[in-house]
């Protein structure tokens, strides 16, 4: 037993300098001044900074127009990649997964490049267009799995004891595939507020999201107003996290 | 007659695969059908037809005269019991019950009335509110069949039920089942390969094999007088053995004869014989005595012994008795003339098509086999070769051609093997050795021996 234990080290050397520390060192830095003295300043002054608060409500905005046109879009491609009677193979799910495997920044880039070329104006549109882009698989790839591994005949005894296929499918696939949508969901929103890359990109830092502005403190410096705001942003994600654990049949899912 | 259910012509492929073919069956009102066949033999395939789950490729299926190919299936007054239950894990106990009849908004209290009632019949009332994912493998068939009964349908399908539970438990149910089956009134199309269930609950059995249908009848009838080979091995123990019907009510077979109760098979014709284990008996007296043979092995099986004997003709037989012989006795024995079940003869030999190449080869199920012949290149031919002209090896490579042992029959004294060949052509085969389902063999023949090659006859001319 002890011997077996022993080859978990690496990993726990792991976590504590790259997980752990770097969250100490957050929170040590939130509470701190400048000149290394404990304060509550730096989150009372967010919670009465205008700015920062303006830019966190539209980072939250952004960030539940993102999921929910992820959902719209992910489910039915989801669905439709796991019914065999559409795709018959494994390719086209590689596909849509495909475009995870090139970095991120560069799709951004290359897709502001895009819309520069086509005139088209950067803004809350082109925002929201490279947020589903980038997000999407991320959305697509639990439900899927769900759906996938979903057992047939529920949907057979739906309409077996009287539902049209549509019924069917509201009062069986998807209730029984909410657990691939919370983690879709987990997926994608929360790395959206925290996001900066594109919305600089693909709006010239027209709208500020949440992640922007703490990148900016931290490049300017401002290490202890910056790790207060990615504090705040760590309640949130914590909080969201909580709320998935309710549902105990997350089994499935990426998360 | 008051048929609920009639299909006529049935038949049905996946890609190149025919799992049903040419079915014919119907269905009295109330009655108790068990489709009872080897798996892959099409009978969940049949009812997910009548289902609507999938549609015939030709055929009908009519229910109370009216053709249920354009309904869809939840529009069809059948509810099915699934194998694996599907009931739905997000709701609980209750809520899976009143599902169909919430769909067909039936007012709240008479929801709560028929549910009620159903739990009741399936003796599950407390479990109303239970999540069904707590639930037992037998509760949760019983939950099953409430949702499905709830509905009230005219027909109730049955997709092997029991097949997951255990054998205790299985028997519990049979015994519910067939009660359900009294008190509702409702028509039970039941699928099992189970051959004891289907004995046990059923009212007619229809037996399937490779798509097709082999006998349809009561369970005493197709246990007493199997059709075929296929059936008689399929329901219960038998021996089955090559035999020769002589003239009318006289059969010889293991190189005696006997006088049996069947007639108008011809003189001299080469006959399958089926005799069941507890059908021959033992006797003291030498002129009630047949044949005698010797004990080889002797097995309690609890209600009775199980014994193999080896004929004084170097046949092998088994018996059930109350009785155990001791092994290496020699005893005497003999079988009552209706207790012998004569069948015709599927086939005495393989018949191929085949296609002159040259003066020695032919070309036969899709490959190149040598038989020396006399036609003329590209003559149509009909190849006769007969069951112990065909050999078989476990090299693939000793073999023109490769196959997979599909099906076994012991008879007596050798074995009766089917091998699907590997273009889904089927040949049969006689062998002393022993062979195992699935085993892939090479298939050649023996050069020669008693193979008959005759020119196809024009049927245009």
């Amino acid at each position: 037993m002890s011997k077996r234990s022993n080859w978990s080290i690496p990993y726990v050397i792991f976590l504590v300098f790259f997980v752990a520390l770097p969250l100490v060192l957050v929170m040590v830095y939130a509470f701190q001044d400048g000149q290394g003295r404990f304060t509550l300043e730096n989150i009372t002054k967010f919670f009465t900074d205008r700015d920062a608060l303006s830019t966190f409500a539209v980072s939250i905005e952004v960030a539940l127009e993102n999921t929910g046109l992820c959902i719209l879009l992910g489910y039915p491609a989801a669905w439709i990649l796991a019914n065999k009677q559409y795709n018959k193979s494994a390719v086209t799910i590689v596909l849509f997964i495909m475009p995870m495997w090139i970095n991120a920044l560069m799709r951004t880039l290359a897709t502001a490049q895009l819309f520069t070329m086509l005139g088209i104006t950067l803004g809350k549109g082109t925002l929201l267009f490279g947020m589903v882009y980038d997000y999407l698989p991320f959305m697509i790839y639990p439900i899927y799995n769900i759906l996938a591994k979903m057992d047939k005949s529920y949907v057979e005894a739906a309409v077996d004891l009287g539902a049209t296929p549509w019924r069917a499918f509201w009062k069986v696939t998807v209730p029984l595939s909410m657990p691939g949508v919370t983690s879709g969901i987990l997926m994608v929103f929360m790395p959206t507020v925290s996001t900066f890359a594109i919305s600089e990109f693909l709006t010239n830092n027209k709208i500020k999201l949440f992640g922007t502005i703490i990148q900016e403190n931290i490049n300017s410096s401002m290490w202890n107003y910056g790790a207060a705001l990615a504090f705040v942003m760590l309640i949130i994600i914590g909080i969201t996290t909580l709320f998935d654990q309710d549902k105990e049949e997350a089994e499935g899912g990426l998360i | 007659m008051d048929k609920i259910i009639d299909i006529k012509g049935l038949s049905k492929s996946f890609g190149d695969k025919k799992v049903l073919q040419d079915i014919n069956l119907y269905v009295r009102r109330g009655e108790f059908l068990t489709l009872l066949g080897p798996s892959g033999c099409g009978k969940t395939t049949l009812l997910r037809m009548i289902a609507g789950f999938l549609q015939p490729d030709e055929g009908s299926i009519l229910m109370d005269g009216k053709e249920l190919a354009g309904i869809p299936p939840h529009e069809r007054p059948l509810n099915t019991v699934f194998q694996r239950y599907a009931l739905f894990p997000h709701l609980d106990v209750y809520e899976n019950i009143a599902f169909g009849l919430k769909l067909k908004k039936v007012p709240e209290e008479e929801i709560d009335k028929r549910v009620r009632k159903v739990l009741k019949l399936v003796a599950m009332s407390d479990y109303e509110d239970r999540d069904v994912e707590t639930l037992s493998g037998g509760q949760q068939q019983r939950i099953a069949i409430a949702r499905a009964i709830v509905n009230q349908p005219k027909v109730l399908l049955l997709d092997e039920p029991l097949a997951a539970l255990d054998l205790k438990m299985r028997k519990d149910m049979q015994t519910e089942l067939k009660e359900m089956h009294k008190k509702l009134g409702i028509t039970f199309i039941y699928v099992t390969h189970d051959q004891e269930e289907a004995l046990t609950l059923s009212d007619t059995i229809a037996v399937f094999n490779e798509g097709r249908i082999q006998q349809i009848g009561t369970p005493v009838d197709i246990y007493n007088e199997p059709v075929n080979s296929f059936v008689a091995d399929f329901i219960g123990e038998s021996n089955i053995l090559n035999g020769t019907m002589i003239r009318d009510r006289r059969v010889s077979f293991i190189g005696h004869e006997f006088d049996c109760v069947d007639e108008g098979f011809g003189e001299n014709v080469p006959v399958d014989v089926v005799v069941r284990p507890e059908d021959i008996y033992f006797t003291k007296k030498e002129e009630k005595t047949q044949f005698t043979a010797t004990v080889k092995s002797c097995t309690f099986k609890g209600v009775h012994y199980e014994m193999f004997v080896d004929t004084d003709t170097g046949n092998e037989l088994m018996i059930q008795d109350y009785d155990p012989y001791p092994v290496g006795s020699t005893v005497r024995l003999y079988i009552d003339p209706d207790d012998i079940q004569v069948m015709k003869k599927e086939r005495t030999c393989n018949t191929l098509d085949g296609i002159v190449l040259d003066e020695e080869n032919i070309e036969l199920l899709g490959v190149n086999f040598p038989l020396p012949n006399k036609f003329e290149a590209d003559t149509e031919v009909k190849v006769e070769v007969p069951f112990d002209a065909v050999d078989l090896m476990d090299n693939l490579d000793d073999g023109v051609l490769e196959g997979e042992v599909h099906f076994i029959l012991y008879k007596g004294d050798h074995y009766h093997l089917t091998i699907k060949t590997e273009y889904g052509d089927f040949l049969w085969v006689d062998t002393d050795d022993i062979w195992d389902k699935g085993d892939l063999v090479g298939i050649r023949f023996k050069s020669r021996k008693g193979i008959k090659i005759t020119k196809k006859e024009k049927k245009d001319e």
